[in-house]
């Protein structure tokens, strides 16, 4: 039963992008299209071009910068957050500019970050941060927002306060929705490591792609293309095995509200 | 021990302003188990959260072993009607009842005996591990009882604690509130809006009346101190004292703060022994 329900969700899983596989597979199978080579050319470059030395040449330092750049944001969203989330007046003040900054594409922002960053790590990983920050900002600020009054008021008269709170109250309920907001910004962290890469570098996965494109090295650009979709999707898995752990109280209490 | 002195509350709002509670005075002694009682809406709650420091009183005071409380005070526990949102969902049941011993800096035997006692007395010996949600109202709120029992205070205040849950399992919580205020010497203030459990459960009633509350009067529950849900409950005193409770909720639906002086007395009711 058990080994039934496994392959079941095992085939559901990988079902799909089995069907893609094939069709891209046999579409482009006799292509003598430069633009789109058959799969089996791209597959072949893939193993050639990132196995070598640019796995630390180039995929490395494009997964240190995403990484800090979206530790960063987590940590920046959620502590700003947690004061917007509790205070009325910061609320207030700064809420207008807040859905300002909000607005600005952060794309827009590499030219005027370059201009006091540099081009270096620094300006790739600012990128990152400036479109990563928000969904994880806003949504810590609801999740805080939404913490049970009832909850509240017993915290407050066994004299969990501070610190105590801020840990096993305010954090904790406002957990899932914090989570959310950082699903959301791993995809945009992803999106904005290619973008910073693709202004002014000299190595990383966008810087690369770029190059093969600049110089028609055509099959080895899909294989990059392809190459972002697999990183995207294992991160992806990632999280969610690491949501299921973090969040499986919640997960929990869920399933006990539906059921009942 | 808990005293409440011409306590008021008014709420202001943008537009209009309500007098929830008018002036309510009146006075419970150490390990003494008192039930307050009133019709729906009469500001039993929030009564309930000035006592406990969690609301600012408009004017009056509570004092607690002759000091005013001011905030919520050490030494005083509080179990909410509402006990899916007064659990952490996200601890399981034994880091809920531990967390408000962590201040106290017992050491870590001490914290555990108390713990595990704690889930003893209240029946969930063998729940130490589930999370709350894993368990049944009644459950839940035996968790909650815990917690303030392990937290060992010297007032427990109950906010119509066992409203949400099935008859049977409320018989069942309202003898373990009289066992545990018994064993552990425990001064106790249960609300309620069910005029059984008030007349069941305490040494006296205090009846307040319909919003703005005054208190309308102030019974003494001459029951033996022995009760079970069988015979205390079968009694003819039980029966008159759950008749001149229930008459004194349907005169409280009329009577307020503003008719007060059109009401007589229900001190010389035939059936009941005010208390003095």
């Amino acid at each position: 039963m058990t080994v039934l329900t496994a392959g079941r969700r095992i085939l559901l899983l990988l079902g799909m992008p089995a069907v893609l596989f094939a069709v891209w597979w046999f579409a482009t199978a006799d292509s003598t299209d430069v633009y789109f080579p058959p799969l089996s050319t791209i597959l072949r470059k893939f193993g050639e071009v990132w196995a070598g030395d640019r796995l630390t040449a180039d995929i490395l330092p494009s997964l240190l910068r995403l990484t800090a750049g979206y530790l960063l944001a987590v940590a920046v969203g959620v502590g700003l957050g947690l004061v917007v989330g509790m205070s009325r007046v910061v609320r207030d003040v700064l809420e207008p500019v807040l859905e300002l900054f909000r607005a600005v594409p952060p794309p827009v922002l590499v030219p005027v970050i370059m201009l006091f960053a540099g081009i270096g790590d620094t300006m790739k990983i600012l990128v990152i941060v400036s479109g990563c920050v928000w969904p994880i900002l806003l949504n810590t600020v609801e999740g805080v927002r939404a913490v049970d009054e009832v909850l509240s008021d017993t915290c407050r008269s066994y004299g969990i306060t501070g610190p105590s709170r801020l840990w096993h109250l305010v954090l904790r309920s406002a957990s899932p929705q914090i989570v959310t907001g950082m699903r959301q910004s791993l995809s945009i962290g992803i999106i904005l490591m290619v973008i910073s890469e693709m202004f002014a570098a000299s190595n990383g996965l966008g810087f690369t792609i770029v190059q093969f494109q600049r110089t028609f090295a055509i099959p080895e650009m899909w294989s990059g293309v392809l190459l972002l979709g697999l990183l995207g999707f294992v991160l992806s898995l990632l999280f969610r095995f690491a949501e299921n752990r973090a969040l499986a109280w919640y997960h929990g209490l869920r399933r006990a509200q539906r059921d009942t | 021990m808990l005293d409440v002195r011409n306590l008021q509350k008014t709420y202001t709002g943008r537009n209009r302003t309500v007098e929830a509670l008018r002036s309510l005075s009146f006075h419970i002694d150490a390990n003494e188990l008192v039930c307050l009682v009133g019709p729906s809406g009469c500001g039993k709650t929030t009564l309930l959260k000035c006592m406990a420091g969690l609301l600012a009183p408009t004017g009056g005071e509570v004092m607690l072993d002759g000091r005013p409380v001011s905030g919520p005070p050490p030494g005083m526990a509080v179990v909410f009607q509402e006990y899916g949102r007064s659990l952490f969902a996200w601890m399981n049941v034994r880091d809920n009842v531990a967390l408000p011993l962590r201040r106290k800096k017992l050491g870590k035997a001490r914290e555990k005996e108390l713990v595990d006692h704690a889930l003893e007395v209240v029946g969930l010996a063998d729940a130490h591990h589930a999370y709350p949600w894993q368990l049944s109202g009644g459950m839940q709120q035996r968790v909650a009882i815990a917690r303030a029992v392990a937290y060992e205070p010297k007032v427990l205040l109950m906010d119509e604690p066992f409203a949400a849950v099935d008859a049977q399992t409320r018989a069942d919580l309202e003898d373990l509130i009289r066992r545990l205020w018994r064993e552990l010497g425990v001064t106790v203030l249960f609300v309620t809006h069910d005029i059984d459990e008030a007349v069941y459960l305490g040494q006296r009633t205090i009846i307040l009346s319909k919003s703005p509350t005054v208190v309308q009067e102030d019974l003494t529950i001459d029951l033996p101190d022995e009760r079970d849900q069988l015979h205390t409950r079968s009694s003819a005193r039980f029966g008159e004292l759950r008749a001149h409770v229930y008459e004194q909720i349907q005169r409280a639906k009329h009577h307020s703060g503003d008719t007060e002086a059109s009401v007589p007395s229900a001190a010389g009711a035939a059936t009941a022994t005010p208390h003095l």
